[in-house]
């Protein structure tokens, strides 16, 4: 399972927080500082793994941000690095040519999009076409402002 | 500000967004922080009502806010009133908010429960998912309560969405994690598992995890899902990459889903049913073989899905370990990736090998990788990369590389990272220990690693080598000759001149006859180092001069003239100042009697448990190290399994010792699984050792014999943190009633609750009546509680007692002995015929070795005597190596046929 996956930028500066299980706030902290002083720190073109207390850290950089993931002892630090490009993709899908601006100015969006993609530390949908899809129609439901609009959407 | 604000842009969301990130410092950003709080805090307390989109932009700027950091202390009501809408956006920020701000404040539960119910019975997808999606976020005990029964119901009916199956699969999932009582298995269970054959791969993926993490808990409820996992396999490794649609990623057919359903496999052994069996057998080749396939595309996307789907398909096969070929070709495929030029899958090999090094059907071909192993711990660039190596190299030692792997280990610590000394220096440390077969190379590596690590060496490490030195007078005389050489360097460590004060102190006359080595050399050496250390080894250095008094009475006065200064007896430092003056009264009033007594030998140590193990243990968690301690059992993966979950050891436990009120042959045969093979090394040539060991118990013994007398501490150690309740030890001689007592064994009674982390010695006094075949049987029972699972464990083991009792042959005589009681047999080497190795094991058998006896010199010939309380049994052995073929042929004479025969039997399974 995975445990929590962040968003940084290269300076740091967090962007995005998931929490798979339940954890303190001052733990949270302490987890960010340790997850980006030790990702941060790894030079170029070394490996995308480490350990961590029980934990293993998938993480990799796209552009100016960093992806860290913590998946549970007896993963696949494979598939959990294809986690993150998937989500990648998926933002990249949904904003066209994702930057890291996009997901501050729409950090509720990148977090709708996660929660399509996974659920409780989980995979729930690895098809890019039916999470966007998705993603679509909910966009769709915000345009519309009655409330009978779904019932030809969806049942249609 | 970005053009990109698709959906319905909340304007000033965006505005406060770009404010704060146009603050210049740290104050700035708390300034306009605590503006947007006020002015929403006044908005929301406002006469005029806000409406739904007005509530929706000020709940997401607060969660905003949150996010960066700050607490936020409101707005929780006007989130939970945003579920209540029926538009779907401001909806959705609502559950967001709560997904991220959750707090059990019972009233809000209450109303968020309120809003979740309502809209999981809408009927309406939507909603249904983004209730479901809030449960799995929030996870709490309410949530559970309230939502628990009503959520499998969801996922099995027939007519609900695939994407709400998916929800609910997964938010079930979460609640089975965090409230396991409120998520009880029911009819649902089955019609769970038919998922796994749904249409929609989603839906299937989503089932997998969910079933994978509930087979864990409760295999036998699960079992079905073996074949239906397998078809799934089946259909998807053998299915062209165009099939499965947008299944397929990077031209990989479902690896997320081929993943999951591998590991759900792990959850179980091997399947009994044949045709499965070979279907599983065929799709583990099948992916294999793609590995050997040309890639489809140079995306790193590709060959990543495809090898996660192989390394999990490794991963079973090492978990079944059960089928050579898979084994071996899985072996050649890590080794492959043992040279990639892809850091990660260089990494991943590293750390899949380590488990493949513990089964004994791939041990061997893992240690065929060695160089490349070496080599990557010399040249790898990335250090976590390096670190992988070295705990390869941990886990693929054995008595054969041992020398060769502990050479590399240390001199890779000269350059290693400071963050990862102390582990190598206590693998190296565990290693050197485990496998040492001539005690002075142990003690060689242990100075070395003093001498090139000596800040990152524990206590523990040089307490254990001198616990060994004291306990082995074998290696006495080499100790005190190599620490007195290494203490000559200009600059030594300080644990280096620990370890040399104490082994001088208690060893020093064994060197004493050289005269570069002379007493007063060798005080002056230690002392000359005595001003350059801290207290704590100084007070060690004057407990050393005072043993010089006693061994050396020669350098008797300079030790006085020393011990009289005042530096000594008026150090500040109370403690140096008190053995100060007590040591210099002691030399002055006791006489030389009285010293020697006061000052004699330090006793042996009590055999335990290598501490150093134990420290690293605690330094890298159970889960992370292949604990090479570890028992090798086949078959079953019992090892693996018990990692995986709580309940495991248990079941394990009990199929190991299913019968236990069966006949005593089958007990002993039940038994024999359990014992490694190294315990029954340790107990043929030598007094004390680990006997037994799993994940709960440790069993250590220590013996101790006299003539026909025995006296066998048993040490039972509590590997878990809870209590083992009930427990009793007592021992049995059944197979021996028939005929009057061949031994006769007392066992002191034992407290019946051992605590966690806790070792517990029972005390047996053993008397040998006469010469004996069968072994008693120590019967433990004990009740122990973890996590929920209460069961009763029962182990029976061997005691190799017959072996212990021929450790007291220390008494030799030759006797003149009739060939007619001789028995003689041949058979096949089964450790490398190394001659220093064969000595050893002879002499700690208990003989004593002849030399010069034999014609051929290459021949060992020893002798002893048992006793036993109505005869004593005079011994002779030959053994005749044959290194060509290598073959051996040991002869036995004794007093008595029977003991011959045995003798033969037990040393015939040692070379």
């Amino acid at each position: 399972m995975i445990r929590f996956l962040l968003l940084f930028s290269r300076q740091g500066k967090l962007r995005l927080q998931k929490w798979f299980t339940a954890i303190s706030e001052r733990e949270k902290k302490k987890i960010i500082r340790d997850m980006t002083t030790m990702v941060l720190a790894r030079q170029p073109r070394t490996c995308n793994f480490l350990h961590w207390k029980d934990l293993k850290i998938i993480y990799k950089r796209y552009a100016s941000l960093y992806f860290c993931l913590a998946i549970e002892n007896q993963e696949n630090e494979l598939i959990a690095l294809e986690v993150i490009h998937r989500y990648v993709e998926l933002l990249d899908k949904y904003f066209g040519n994702v930057c890291e601006l996009d997901i501050i100015f729409n950090f509720e969006k990148a977090y709708f999009i996660l929660d399509e993609f996974l659920i409780g530390g989980e995979i729930q949908e690895t098809s890019k076409q039916i999470v966007n899809r998705a993603i679509e129609a909910s966009d769709m439901l915000q345009e519309g402002d009655s409330s009978e609009w779904f019932e030809v959407e969806l049942f249609g | 500000m970005p053009a990109v604000s698709k959906g319905d842009g909340m304007r000033g969301l965006a505005v406060f967004i770009s404010d704060i990130r146009n603050c210049k410092s740290k104050e700035a950003e708390v300034k306009r922080i605590n503006k947007e709080l006020a002015n929403i805090r006044s908005k929301f307390k406002g006469d005029k009502a806000l409406d739904g989109y007005s509530k929706k932009k000020y709940v997401c700027k607060l969660l905003f806010i949150f996010l960066l950091g700050h607490d936020i202390d409101f707005g929780h009501m006007e989130a939970v009133n945003l579920l209540s809408s029926n538009k779907y956006t401001e909806k959705q920020i609502g559950y967001l908010f709560i997904s991220v701000l959750v707090n059990s404040n019972s009233d809000l539960i209450r109303l968020i429960n309120n809003g979740i119910k309502n809209d999981l019975t809408s009927r309406n997808p939507t909603f249904m998912n983004l209730a479901l999606h809030c449960i799995a976020n929030v996870g709490s005990r309410e949530m559970a309560e309230a939502f628990a029964s009503q959520i499998p119901s969801i996922l099995v009916a027939g007519d609900t969405m695939d994407s709400v199956k998916q929800s609910a699969a997964l938010c079930l999932l979460r609640l089975n994690r965090t409230s396991p009582d409120l998520v009880p298995m029911g009819e649902w269970t089955a019609r769970v598992v038919h998922l796994l054959n749904d249409q929609h791969l989603g839906v299937v993926t989503a089932a997998a995890s969910l079933i994978t993490t509930l087979a864990q808990k409760s295999p036998e409820d699960f079992k079905t899902s073996i074949s239906l996992a397998v078809a799934r396999l089946s259909r998807i490794v053998t299915s062209a990459s165009i099939d499965l649609q947008d299944y397929t990623y990077y031209f990989v057919a479902a690896p997320w889903l081929s993943v999951k359903l591998l590991r759900l496999l792990q959850c179980y052994t091997p399947p009994e049913d044949a045709a499965l069996r070979s279907r599983l057998t065929e799709c583990l080749e099948t992916i294999l073989n793609k590995a050997q396939e040309p890639p489809k595309s140079k995306k790193v996307q590709h060959s990543n899905a495809k090898n996660a789907v192989l390394f999990e398909a490794i991963a079973l096969i090492i978990h079944h370990d059960s089928e050579p070929t898979l084994l071996v070709r899985a072996c050649n495929q890590l080794g492959q990736f043992l040279q990639h030029r892809e850091t990660n899958l260089r990494y991943l090999a590293l750390e899949s090998m380590c488990t493949l090094a513990s089964s004994e059907f791939s041990h061997e071909a893992v240690k065929t990788h060695i160089d490349t192993v070496i080599n990557a711990l010399k040249t790898e660039r990335d250090v976590s990369v390096r670190q992988r190596a070295v705990d390869l190299l941990y886990a693929m030692c054995d008595r054969s590389n041992a020398k060769q792997i502990v050479a590399e280990m240390l001199s890779y610590l000269e350059n290693a990272d400071y963050s990862i000394r102390e582990e190598i220096v206590l693998k190296v440390a565990i290693l050197a220990e485990k496998y040492a077969v001539d005690y002075t190379w142990y003690v060689d590596t242990i100075l070395n690693l003093i001498r090139m690590a000596g800040d990152h060496v524990s206590e523990e490490v040089w307490y254990r080598v001198i616990q060994i030195v004291i306990n082995r007078d074998e290696v006495q005389g080499y100790a005190a000759k190599t620490v007195f050489e290494a203490l000559q360097a200009p600059a030594c460590h300080e644990n280096l001149v620990k370890v040399g004060g104490y082994i001088l102190g208690e060893f020093g006359n064994l060197i004493a006859g050289d005269s570069r080595s002379s007493p007063l050399v060798q005080f002056d050496l230690l002392h000359s180092k005595f001003h350059l250390c801290s207290v704590p080894t100084r007070a060690l250095l004057l407990s050393a001069y005072i043993k010089f008094i006693n061994l050396f009475p020669e350098v008797k006065t300079t030790i006085q003239e020393v011990l009289r200064s005042d530096s000594q007896l008026r150090n500040a430092d109370v403690e140096l100042q008190q053995r100060a003056i007590e040591y210099l009264r002691l030399s002055c009033i006791a006489s030389t009697d009285i010293l020697a007594t006061v000052l004699e030998e330090m006793p042996p140590f009590p055999e335990r448990e290598s501490s150093i193990l134990a420290k690293l243990k605690r330094k890298k968690g159970p889960g992370i190290l292949p604990d090479i301690d570890d028992t090798r059992w086949n078959g079953n993966g019992n090892v693996e399994h018990s990692e995986s979950g709580s309940a495991h050891p248990f079941t394990d436990l009990l199929n190991l010792n299913s019968a236990p009120s069966a006949g005593a042959s089958l007990l002993v045969d039940v038994l024999s699984d359990s014992f490694s093979p190294a315990s029954q090394d340790v107990f043929v040539c030598k007094n004390n050792g680990v006997i037994f060991e799993n994940q709960l118990l440790q069993i250590g013994l220590k013996s101790e014999y006299r003539q026909n007398l025995g006296r066998i501490y048993v040490f039972f150690g509590n590997k878990t943190s809870t209590q083992f309740l009930s427990f009793s030890s007592s021992v049995s001689v059944e197979a021996l009633t028939l005929r009057s007592p061949q031994l006769n064994i007392h066992a002191k009674a034992v407290d019946p609750t051992v605590e966690g982390g806790a070792q517990l010695q029972q005390i047996l006094n053993i008397e040998c009546v006469s010469d004996f075949t069968d072994a008693p049987v120590l019967d433990i029972q004990f009740r122990s509680v973890s996590e929920c699972v209460l069961c009763s464990p029962r182990v029976l083991v061997q005691l190799c007692l017959h072996v212990l009792f021929l450790s007291s042959w220390r008494y030799v005589t030759l006797l003149s002995l009739s060939p007619q009681q001789e028995v003689q047999t041949i058979f096949k080497a089964k450790h490398p015929m190394d001659t220093d190795v064969t000595n050893a094991k002879i002499l700690g058998f208990g003989v004593a070795l002849l030399d010069g006896v034999d014609p051929n010199p290459a021949n060992f010939v020893g002798s002893g005597v048992i006793h036993t309380k109505s005869t004593q049994v005079g011994c002779l052995l030959r053994l005749e190596p044959n290194a060509q073929a290598e073959m051996y042929r040991l002869t036995l004479r004794t007093s008595r046929e029977s003991v011959s025969q045995r003798l033969c039997d037990l040393l015939s399974d040692q070379f």
